[in-house]
């Protein structure tokens, strides 16, 4: 299938003030495309989820996404310090955050089930002291 | 019930969106936390919340929401207004807190948003 938009942001470490302008850009190319309001919204609110993540626990990284005819694709890709246990960062309430991110309003350990429960596709490798990686697809239509 | 009703029934003072008052408001949710915000709001809703961040603002983005009520006399920056006025958001501060703002417009009608995931039970 051929690509209709590939965008790659850079997302640096601990970088609050930046933290969702991936998302927000994300979302604004979506929308210009005309993709559907439901759809969007779980785009957006996964890419937001997954953006925070790259901020708040890696080393930096970038999100990724590809738009073709079928759907979108989003991935997102850092430099360490990957994850120990994926289960049991899958699961709801457990979290790592720091208290700079706790006191924005976040670390509620719920980013990772939330990405899960809102992409049609979701797969997460991680290895420790190489990196995380996530990949989400929605589909379209 | 309408936006402008929650003004009224809380005395708030509107920061901007005034021209969008007259929209419907069926539920509302009251959190300081954004990643249970991001988690649990399933439709477009009220948020009424104590936090002033420009990640609130964000928050909302993502999820559509076209309404924030900060309770306890909080304020946004002028950064934050200029983001909400950008994506078209209703802003509004009331001096009661949080737990008040929730009960006087329970008082008057309106519902917590409807929360259908995790299933309660679920780990
Ligand atoms: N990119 C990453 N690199 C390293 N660790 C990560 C990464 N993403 C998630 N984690 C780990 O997985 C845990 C759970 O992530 P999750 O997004 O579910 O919750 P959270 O970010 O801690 O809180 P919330 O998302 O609710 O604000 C994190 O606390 C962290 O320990
Ligand atoms: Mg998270």
């Amino acid at each position: 299938m051929s690509t209709m938009i590939h965008a790659v942001y850079p997302v640096k470490a601990d970088d609050y003030t930046f933290a969702g302008e991936a998302s927000t850009d994300i979302k604004r190319k979506l929308k210009q495309l005309g993709v559907d309001s439901k759809v969007l919204r779980r785009v957006s609110v996964a890419s937001y989820e997954v953006e925070l993540n790259l901020v708040i626990h890696s080393d930096g990284g970038e999100l990724i996404m590809d738009v073709d005819e079928g759907g979108v694709t989003l991935i997102s890709k850092d430099v360490g310090p990957g994850i120990p246990d994926i289960q049991m960062a899958m699961r709801e309430g457990y979290s790592t955050a720091d208290e700079e991110a706790r006191s924005l309003g976040f670390g509620a350990g719920m980013g990772l089930p939330n990405m899960k429960r809102n992409a049609d596709d979701f797969s997460i490798e991680s290895e420790v002291g190489k990196g995380t990686c996530i990949t989400m697809r929605f589909n379209l239509a | 019930m309408t936006i402008q009703d929650i003004v009224n029934v809380l005395h708030a003072k509107v920061l901007c969106g005034e021209e969008k008052l007259s929209l419907p408001a069926k539920t509302a949710c009251c959190s300081d936390l954004m990643s249970d915000v991001l988690a649990f709001v399933n439709e477009k809703t009220v948020l009424i919340t104590g936090l002033t961040n420009p990640h609130v603002m964000r928050t909302a983005d993502m999820l559509d929401l076209k309404c924030i009520v900060f309770a306890r006399g909080k304020v946004p920056t002028d950064d934050m207004l200029e983001q909400a006025e950008e994506q078209g958001l209703i802003v509004m501060t009331t001096k009661v807190t949080a737990f008040t703002a929730c009960g006087m417009l329970y008082e008057a009608g309106l519902r917590g948003v409807p929360i259908d995931w995790p299933k309660e039970g679920e780990a």
